[in-house]
C-alpha cells in the first residue's frame, strides 16, 4: 500500500520512556490494517431495519457499515436498533437510523490512532477506509485486544521455541554418540564481519541449553581466534565447532603463513600485528593467552609457510550438560 | 543502576535500536583493548571506549556486556549501530572523557569489574 500514514509522532521525555510497557509500544508498532476484519458484513441506506436486525443475528454482530455506490456513508449499530425498536420503526430503510459521516480511521496507522477515538467518542467500531474514502476494513476493541496479544505471545514465542527445539536435540535423536558439528569460512582481512562466527556458535550453545557461562568462555575463545584468521592469514581459514553433550571441541585451522616460535606466540603481549590491527583494539598479544584461559584444554600446531591447527575443548561438567533431558535427570 | 539511569547519568545518548533499559549494571570497565576486554570484564558490565568499530559490539556480546558507552562523543559507523540493533545491546555516545566517565560512574555507586590479566583463574566463570 503506497498510502502513507496520518499519524503524527510525538514527542516523549526520557521519564515517561522509561515506564512505557510492551503493550504501550505495539500500540504504536502494529498497524490497523494488521489487526483489523477484512471479511465484511455491509448494508445499505436502503437495507430495512427489520433486514439488519436478521444480519446481525445470524452473523452475530453487533453493528455494520452502511454503503452506498460502494462508499462509505455510515454506520449502523444495535444501538441504533434499539432506538427503531423503542419507536416499532422496524419497517424504516438503516438511512434513517444509521450514524451518518462516521469517525474513520486508514489502514496504515497506528492503532493508537483508533484506540484514541474509542476512548473519547465511546463507538463500538471504526470503519477503515483508504485514501478515496472506499472501505477496506472495520476495527472494535476486540480486534486490538487479540491483535496485542497474538504479537505479545509472538514476542515470547519465538526465542523460547527456538531453545525448546534445539535443547531437545540430544534426546531425540537417538545414537551411540551424538553431535552436531558447525563450521564457519573466515575470511583474510574480513574485519567489519568478524566475530559473526562467534556470535553464531554462542547463540547456537545457549539455545542447545549451556549455561551462559559455558557460552561464554566459548564465545570469547572463538572469537580470539577468529579475529586471529582474519588479521594474521594468507587466505583466511575454517572454524569447526562439534557440540556434545558432555564437550565442546573446536578446531581452527588455516594454510599459512604459519608461526614461527610458537613459544614465543603464546608469551602474554607478543605480537606480530601491525598498526591498523591494533587501531581496531587486536593485536595487544593477548589473544592466544585468552584463548588458553577460557578452554580446558589447548593444542597449537603451526608449519611455518604450511599453516596453523588450534584445537581446542571445552569439556561440560554434568550439571552443566547440553540438552534439556540431562539436567531434569539430575534431579533425580 | 539500570541503562536508562546510566543513561541520565551520563548526558548520554542512546544510538542503538531494541535495547533492553531497564537492563541491570553490575559494574564498569574501561579499555580499548578488545583483548584486554576480553580478558578481564566480568558480566554484567558497562564497556566505556574510545573504540567505534564493530568488533566492539562482537566482543560485549561474547563478555555478556550490558551496555557500551563511547566516550568523548564519538560517533560511531552504521554498522557498529546497526549490529548493537541487531544484538540488542545499548550503544551509548557521552560528551565526556574516559577519565570523567570513570569518576562519574564511580561515584554513582558503580565498582570496577575488571580483573587482573595476570590473575591465573578463568574470568569467565562467575
Amino acid at each position: 500500500m503506497s498510502e502513507s500514514s496520518h499519524f503524527q509522532g510525538r514527542i516523549i521525555t526520557d521519564e515517561q520512556a522509561e515506564n512505557i510497557t510492551r503493550v504501550e509500544e505495539l500500540a504504536y508498532e502494529l498497524k490497523v490494517n494488521e489487526v483489523m476484519t477484512k471479511d465484511l458484513i455491509t448494508v445499505t441506506p436502503e437495507t430495512l431495519m427489520q433486514e439488519a436486525l436478521e444480519i446481525f443475528r445470524t452473523n452475530r454482530i453487533s453493528g455494520a457499515p452502511v454503503l452506498k455506490d460502494n462508499k462509505l456513508a455510515g454506520v449502523v449499530s444495535i444501538e441504533d436498533l434499539i432506538h427503531c425498536l423503542q419507536k416499532n420503526d422496524l419497517k424504516s430503510p438503516v438511512s434513517k437510523y444509521m450514524t451518518c459521516k462516521p469517525l474513520t480511521v486508514h489502514g496504515p496507522d497506528p492503532i493508537i490512532e483508533a484506540l484514541k477515538l474509542f476512548v473519547n467518542f465511546h463507538f463500538g467500531r471504526l470503519p477503515v477506509v483508504d485514501s478515496n474514502f472506499a472501505l477496506v476494513g472495520i476495527i472494535t476493541k476486540g480486534d486490538i485486544t487479540r491483535g496485542i496479544l497474538k504479537a505479545i505471545q509472538q514476542d515470547y514465542q519465538e526465542e523460547e521455541v527456538r531453545r525448546y527445539r534445539a535443547s531437545h536435540l540430544f534426546e531425540d535423536i537417538e545414537s551411540d554418540r551424538s553431535s552436531l558439528i558447525l563450521r564457519y569460512t573466515i575470511k583474510q582481512g574480513d574485519f567489519m564481519r568478524g566475530g559473526a562466527a562467534s556470535s553464531a556458535i554462542k547463540r547456537a550453545l545457549l539455545r542447545l541449553g549451556a549455561t551462559p557461562q559455558i557460552a561464554r568462555r566459548t564465545g570469547i575463545a572463538v572469537y580470539e581466534a577468529e579475529m586471529n584468521l582474519i588479521i594474521h592469514t594468507t587466505n583466511g581459514g575454517v572454524i569447526r565447532a562439534e557440540i556434545e553433550p558432555h564437550q565442546i571441541s573446536i578446531n581452527v585451522y588455516d594454510d599459512g603463513p604459519g608461526i614461527e616460535d610458537i613459544d614465543q606466540a603464546m608469551k602474554p603481549g607478543y605480537s606480530t600485528a601491525n598498526e591498523t590491527v591494533r587501531e581496531l583494539g587486536f593485536g595487544a598479544g593477548m589473544g592466544l593467552v585468552n584463548i588458553q584461559r577460557c578452554v580446558d584444554s589447548m593444542r597449537l600446531e603451526s608449519i611455518l609457510g604450511k599453516g596453523t591447527s588450534l584445537k581446542l575443548k571445552i569439556l561440560l561438567p554434568k550439571k552443566e550438560l547440553v540438552g534439556e533431558g540431562y539436567q531434569t535427570n539430575e534431579e533425580h | 543502576m539500570n541503562v536508562s539511569e546510566l543513561i541520565k547519568l551520563i548526558d548520554g545518548k542512546l544510538l542503538s535500536e531494541n535495547a533492553n533499559l531497564t537492563r541491570e549494571v553490575k559494574g564498569g570497565c574501561g579499555a580499548d583493548l578488545m583483548s584486554d576486554v576480553l580478558a578481564s570484564i566480568q558480566p554484567e558490565a558497562v564497556l566505556l571506549t574510545g573504540l567505534c568499530n564493530p568488533q566492539v559490539v562482537r566482543t560485549a556480546q561474547m563478555a555478556d556486556v550490558a551496555a557500551i558507552i563511547l566516550v568523548r562523543g564519538k560517533v560511531p559507523p552504521k554498522e557498529t549501530i546497526d549490529l548493537a540493533g541487531a544484538e540488542k545491546i545499548a550503544l551509548i555516545s557521552s560528551p565526556f572523557g574516559m577519565f570523567e566517565l570513570c569518576g562519574r560512574l564511580y561515584q554513582a555507586g558503580l565498582h570496577s569489574l575488571e580483573v587482573s590479566v595476570s590473575d591465573p583463574s578463568c574470568g569467565c566463570e562467575e
